[in-house]
């Protein structure tokens, strides 16, 4: 879903300008980085045995007291900081992929049965999207993780860090999809092919499916590409504030809390580097969003 | 006027509901109560004496309606991990959150607005493409990001700030505020700055989007039609039209920032709600969580049930549905 | 009329372009010339894309962006018009110059009250101070007819009416006293009572107060019955000009005799329209023979029975809550109707919109269920009390086709995948193959190409993708088409040519029609018999020339005379 959207041949195509066309490049750039970090990355991150406390909290290699083996110097274990910040990209694409695809799923089926149907249907599913709205999405993602972590204790919740995550992320989410697609199947259902389609008798799962899902697909590929810098985003932030991915597993989230802890004694790569990635793969992707947006449908917005 | 009142007050009564209910389903289930407050070795009778003394072998109704009683006396229980009322915690942490919230809310609006407009206006000129671009990077800058850069660059580098706590504070009465003291205002200047421009972005595009939709509305070429002046029309005609939306959007950023203060108050050490919050919920604190949900809920519905009435007051069209 | 004194307005070889981004211009008005005196309403009529509004908004110095004047001049009350500063010298916008707009639900801002926005001008161009703009504001609304001025002051526009906003927007038009006021279709989004109502005060406006109107429609109704001259526009040219009964009575150009020939009459029933070159017609006509003979052989014995009847059908709308006790409102949209429909005949519903025609259509189409009452097809009933499930060829039976052509086929769609879904869905035909085939046959039949199968809707122009409606309504073998408003938003030579061809499609194929629409010259030009409806009411039924020559009912001889048509044209004497 995403591929398409921000696949630079689709873009030239449609006539984005140069700087969208730059910035989807550089979001594939770094997807891509993070797919093959298992044969890129100089170092296993993932393998404790090879850190070396005797390399740990070494500056950047472009600095003074770099040591060439290290480009983006070591965290506070000897881990090297760019094998653990591709390894990190991973993990935070993979569960905001995850999370977009799991909203986008849920908000969608609700949406269209919401926006077709009409009447009680509609009513409940917008009035439990409502009341979940009221909550912003860090506080209702924090609370599911805390659950979670309450019915998971100790080993369990870094084991089932992920899934808890993209269901954190996700509750939020969907309400989004629902509301844009509840909206846009309203009007595509008033509109005479629909009721060309009634007339002949179709039943309403083909009406649904065939006629109308095809015609509001374009406002939920332009909402995933912005909800997956989104949910990156409270990924993230979830993992720095602790209740995330953990230390033995980091997202790009993780190793900017670690880092946290080493910002006042001047040691700043190691939160700065990821963060960095962090905030260029988010904005490459926004970049992109935001023109899909505009060129798409000038009048959808993000209402939070 | 008063059927939009009562029916807000009825959705508020209904999500305080569910809320409560939740935060009961916590309170009740989540990790056992009993395993948590008895001894290490206690034995079976003496854990089911315990489970008698706190009411869990009533039926779940009865539970709940106790639970919702000693909610309304402001009783929320003890905290497993400061053995103190939870009530009183919150108490104590609630005035610098709410302090930072103020701070950022009036930040927020007080630039996003007029940087919203400029950019609706000359959509094209350089400082609105500047604007525009720097308010991607905004919303692609996570709230902590922006504190740490601001810790790096003002706190540890320059050293021209403090980077945590809230410096002196004066009570007043049950209040302690920071406002009144050099240091206080000093200490609120990073995260108060970090927990706004996030929001800021965010008030500024959708400032943004509903100015370049009224501006081509039907409404706006019929008052160029009547030759008015541009001026007036661009700020007394359209911003009007323009900052009704703004004024849904912005009771939700100030629940959105209240959420967002966890994060600031984290990465500044600000003695919060919200840092008490994220330890509650490393140290699975369950009294604390659901207290802090309860709580913060009750704000939530508070502040959406004053805009939806302020909205009612300020549409004519809602206005005169109910009058 | 006041030729002697000076004109409004006068554009002299006015060329408007539109610089592409692809590098080339796209010419929006061409040579255009036209004169307006005091007093004097000009109409400015042509086809949708013939550049008239563009006119109107270049006089308004409101011309969109890229948009810009590459030739002609534009004199102003005698005064020249500058292109960069979108105005005449002394000629202020909003004073001198007034604006009406088509829509007058969206032309006045919802958030401020009819006060405000009728005295902002006079405090701005007359320098008026909040008393005397008050007070003159008072004598404008009573000027055009409000009631009640001094209420309505008060009032924010969503508490008036539709004809009550488009008066209170020529209100504010004429607040600051203009010369000249440009009228943008002032009355195509009103009902034919209002409309007829609005027309009066423009008339009146220019005859007492000697304000020149240039009134910019698509409506030969309405120019012929308040334009004293009349300019005919086609892509972006001038094609004829002068006084209105020349024009409409003995016009010269090619295109102005067509246009003028497409306008359904009201006054007497032709057999056809005449229209400018009508398509290929040896193979549509072949397609319908194979049609005519598939129809006949399932046709079964010929009975008396009427193959729809519809008795004393009730349809409510709800509006209800979602929490139980909350009480939702109820709005009663047809109200105790019954007519019934012959087998092979053409029957026509009227009435003005809200009077519950198309819940009707709904209702006989499947999809709205009626409270009360009920349907019956052939002496079954179909919806309402004793209904069978509607399936198979009960289903099939009834088909079709909505008024919008931009809307009515699914864009995503190729047009034979569209066409092929009903006769996949009913088993029509026995293989893909012989589908296929179906639709070439369909495809011609309505007098196109049979390649369209291949491309998708937005390749088409709305009168072609009404012709594929038709096409899609058709591969399901009805018996009845219902047909929704079928032409009302097509110009009105496309019009012409779809009215002409479900004429030919009845003929071909036997077909019975019920035809929705709120035109009454379109109903008497297609139907055989006629229902008038008001407010969810039948109120008069019976044979078309009865009905148009001896109208029964009260509100149907009014809705008669206020009808504007060719035969009553402004200023020419009516021949007995």
């Amino acid at each position: 879903m995403k591929t398409l959207a921000s696949s630079p041949g689709f873009l030239t195509r449609i006539g984005a300008p140069i700087s969208v066309i730059a910035a989807a490049l550089l979001a594939l750039v770094i997807v891509a980085c993070s797919i093959l970090a298992s044969w890129i990355a100089p170092y296993d991150p993932t393998n404790l045995a090879s850190f070396d406390l005797m390399n740990a909290e070494l500056p950047p290699a472009f600095t003074a007291e770099g040591d060439s083996r290290f480009i983006l110097g070591t965290d506070n274990q000897g881990r090297d900081l760019l094998s653990a910040m591709l390894y990190g990209a991973r993990v935070s694409i993979a569960i905001g992929g995850g999370a977009v695809l799991l909203a986008a799923t849920l908000g969608v089926t609700l949406g269209l049965l919401a926006g077709y149907f009409g009447g009680r249907v509609d009513a409940l599913i917008m009035r439990i999207g409502d009341v979940i709205l009221s909550f912003p999405t860090i506080l209702l993602a924090l609370l599911v993780s805390g659950i979670a972590r309450a019915v998971f204790p100790g080993a369990a919740t870094a084991e089932w860090a992920p899934v808890i995550l993209i269901c954190a992320i996700a509750i939020h989410e969907w309400v989004q999809y629902a509301r844009t697609v509840r909206a846009a199947t309203m009007v595509e259902t008033a509109k005479d092919y629909v009721r060309a389609a009634k007339v002949i008798g179709l039943p309403p799962r083909r009406i649904m499916l065939r006629h109308i899902l095809p015609n509001v697909m374009s406002p939920v590929l332009v909402i995933s590409t912005i909800n997956l810098a989104a949910a990156v985003l409270t990924e993230a932030t979830l993992s720095f504030l602790g209740v995330g991915m953990p230390p033995t597993y980091p997202s790009l989230g993780t190793l900017i809390r670690i880092g946290n802890e080493f910002v006042f004694s001047g040691i700043w790569w190691i939160a700065l580097f990821p963060a960095l990635a962090l905030v260029i793969l988010v904005l490459a992707v926004n970049v992109v969003g935001d023109w899909l947006r505009d060129r798409f449908n000038p009048k959808l917005r993000v209402k939070r | 006027m008063l059927k939009v009142l009562l029916s807000r007050l009825g959705q508020a009564a209904l999500v305080m509901l569910v809320v409560s209910a939740v935060s009961f389903v916590m309170f009740r289930y989540v990790g056992d109560p009993v395993a948590t407050m008895s001894r290490e070795n206690a034995s079976v009778e003496e854990k089911a004496e315990l489970r008698r003394s706190l009411g869990l072998d009533q039926p779940l109704i009865v539970q709940y309606g106790r639970f919702l009683g000693r909610t309304l006396r402001g009783d929320l229980g003890i905290s497993y991990r400061n053995q103190r009322p939870v009530t009183e915690l919150i108490a104590e942490r609630l005035p610098a959150t709410l302090e930072l919230v103020l701070v950022a809310t009036i930040l927020s609006l007080a630039l996003g607005i007029p940087l919203g407009v400029l950019c609706a206006l000359k959509p094209d000129g350089a400082a609105a493409r500047l604007v525009q671009a720097l308010s991607l990077v905004g919303i692609s800058t996570p709230t902590f990001v922006t504190g740490i850069v601001l810790i790096l660059v003002f706190a540890v580098s320059l050293g021209w700030l403090p980077s945590f706590g809230r410096g002196q504070v004066i009570d007043l009465g049950w209040w302690s505020t920071g406002l009144l003291t050099a240091s206080g205002l000093k200490s609120l200047l990073l995260p108060g700055i970090t927990l706004a421009l996030y929001q800021l972005t965010l008030i500024m595009r959708l400032v943004r989007a509903e100015m370049i939709d009224v501006l081509s509305s039907d409404y706006i070429r019929f008052a160029k039609a009547r030759g008015l002046p541009k001026r007036y029309i661009h700020f007394r005609l359209a911003l009007r039209n323009a900052l009704m939306p703004v004024i849904t959007v912005t009771g939700l950023q100030i629940g959105s920032l209240i959420a967002f203060a966890i994060v600031t108050e984290t990465v500044f050490q600000w003695p919060g709600m919200g840092l008490l919050f994220i330890q509650a919920v490393s140290f699975v604190d369950i009294p604390v969580m659901a207290a802090y949900l309860l709580f913060v809920g009750l704000l939530f519905v508070l502040i959406n049930t004053v805009v939806d009435i302020l909205y009612a007051v300020v549409d004519p069209r809602l206005r005169a549905r109910s009058a | 009329m006041n030729a002697q004194q000076p004109p409004v307005l006068a554009i002299e070889g006015l060329r408007v372009e539109y610089p592409l981004a692809n590098g080339t211009v796209f010419t929006a008005v061409e040579n255009a010339s036209l004169v307006i005196r005091p007093g004097e309403i000009h109409a400015l009529v042509g086809e949708s894309g013939a550049g008239k509004t563009t006119i109107g908004n270049t006089v308004m110095g409101l011309l969109e962006k890229p948009g810009r004047i590459a030739a002609g001049t534009i004199h102003i009350d005698g005064r020249k018009f500058d292109p960069a500063k979108g105005s005449a010298e002394g000629v202020v916008l909003g004073r001198d110059v007034g604006a009406v707009f088509q829509d007058p639900m969206t032309s006045l801002n919802p958030l401020f009250t009819i006060e405000s926005q009728l005295t902002e001008a006079m405090r701005f161009h007359l320098k008026l101070d909040n008393a005397q703009a008050r007070a003159r504001a008072l004598e404008l609304l009573q000027a055009v007819g409000i009631p009640e001025p001094q209420r309505r002051l008060k009032a924010y526009p969503h508490q008036l009416s539709g004809g009550q906003r488009q008066r209170v927007v020529i209100a504010a038009a004429l607040s600051c006293g203009p010369k000249l006021v440009v009228a943008d279709e002032p009355t195509t989004a009103l009902d034919v009572s209002v409309q007829a109502q609005i027309l009066k005060l423009l008339r009146d406006l220019a005859d007492q107060r000697g304000i020149g109107i240039l009134l910019v429609t698509h409506n030969m109704g309405v120019v012929a019955q308040i334009a004293d001259r009349v300019t005919i526009m086609h892509r972006g040219q001038v094609v004829e000009t002068g006084t209105t009964e020349e024009v409409l009575r003995r016009p010269k150009a090619v295109y102005a005799r067509a246009l003028i020939g497409a306008v359904p009459r009201i006054d007497a029933r032709l057999d056809r329209f005449p229209v400018l070159g009508e398509e290929g017609k040896g193979r549509a006509e072949q397609a319908r023979t194979e049609l005519r003979a598939r129809a006949e052989r399932s046709t079964q014995t010929a009975d008396d029975t009427p193959i729809l009847s519809v008795e004393n059908l009730c349809v409510d709308y709800n509006t209800s809550g979602w929490l139980p006790g909350s009480k939702g409102h109820r709005f009663r949209a047809v109200d105790g109707v019954s007519f019934s429909v012959r087998r092979g005949e053409v029957f026509g519903l009227v009435g003005e919109s809200g009077c519950g025609k198309t819940t009707i259509a709904n209702v006989v189409s499947g999809l709205v269920r009626p409270t009360s009452g009920q349907v019956l097809y052939r002496g079954r009933s179909i919806a309402g009390e004793g209904a069978v499930r509607r399936i198979g060829p009960l289903r099939q039976a009834i088909q079709m086709i909505f008024q919008d052509p931009y809307s009515s086929l699914n864009g995503r769609m190729r047009i034979g995948s569209i066409l092929s879904e009903p006769i996949l869905f009913y088993r029509l035909a026995g293989s893909k193959a012989e589908a296929e085939s179906d639709v070439a046959r369909l495809i011609e039949a309505v007098g196109l190409d049979a390649e369209a199968a291949q491309r998708f809707p937005h390749a088409f122009s709305g009168g072609q993708r009404q012709r594929l409606s038709i096409a899609r309504a058709l591969g399901a073998r009805p018996k009845l088409i219902v047909c929704d408003e079928p032409t009302s938003s097509l110009d009105v030579s496309v019009q012409a040519q779809i009215l002409n061809l479900l004429k030919d499609l009845r003929d071909a194929t036997g077909l019975t029609l019920l035809l929705i629409s709120h035109d009454l010259a379109v109903v008497r030009q297609m139907c055989d018999r006629v229902a008038v409806m008001r407010q969810g009411n039948l109120l008069e039924q019976a044979n078309a020339e009865t009905l148009f020559e001896r109208p029964q009912h009260p509100y149907t001889q009014e809705l008669l005379s206020l009808v504007p048509t060719l035969d009553r044209i402004r200023g020419e004497t009516r021949a007995a």
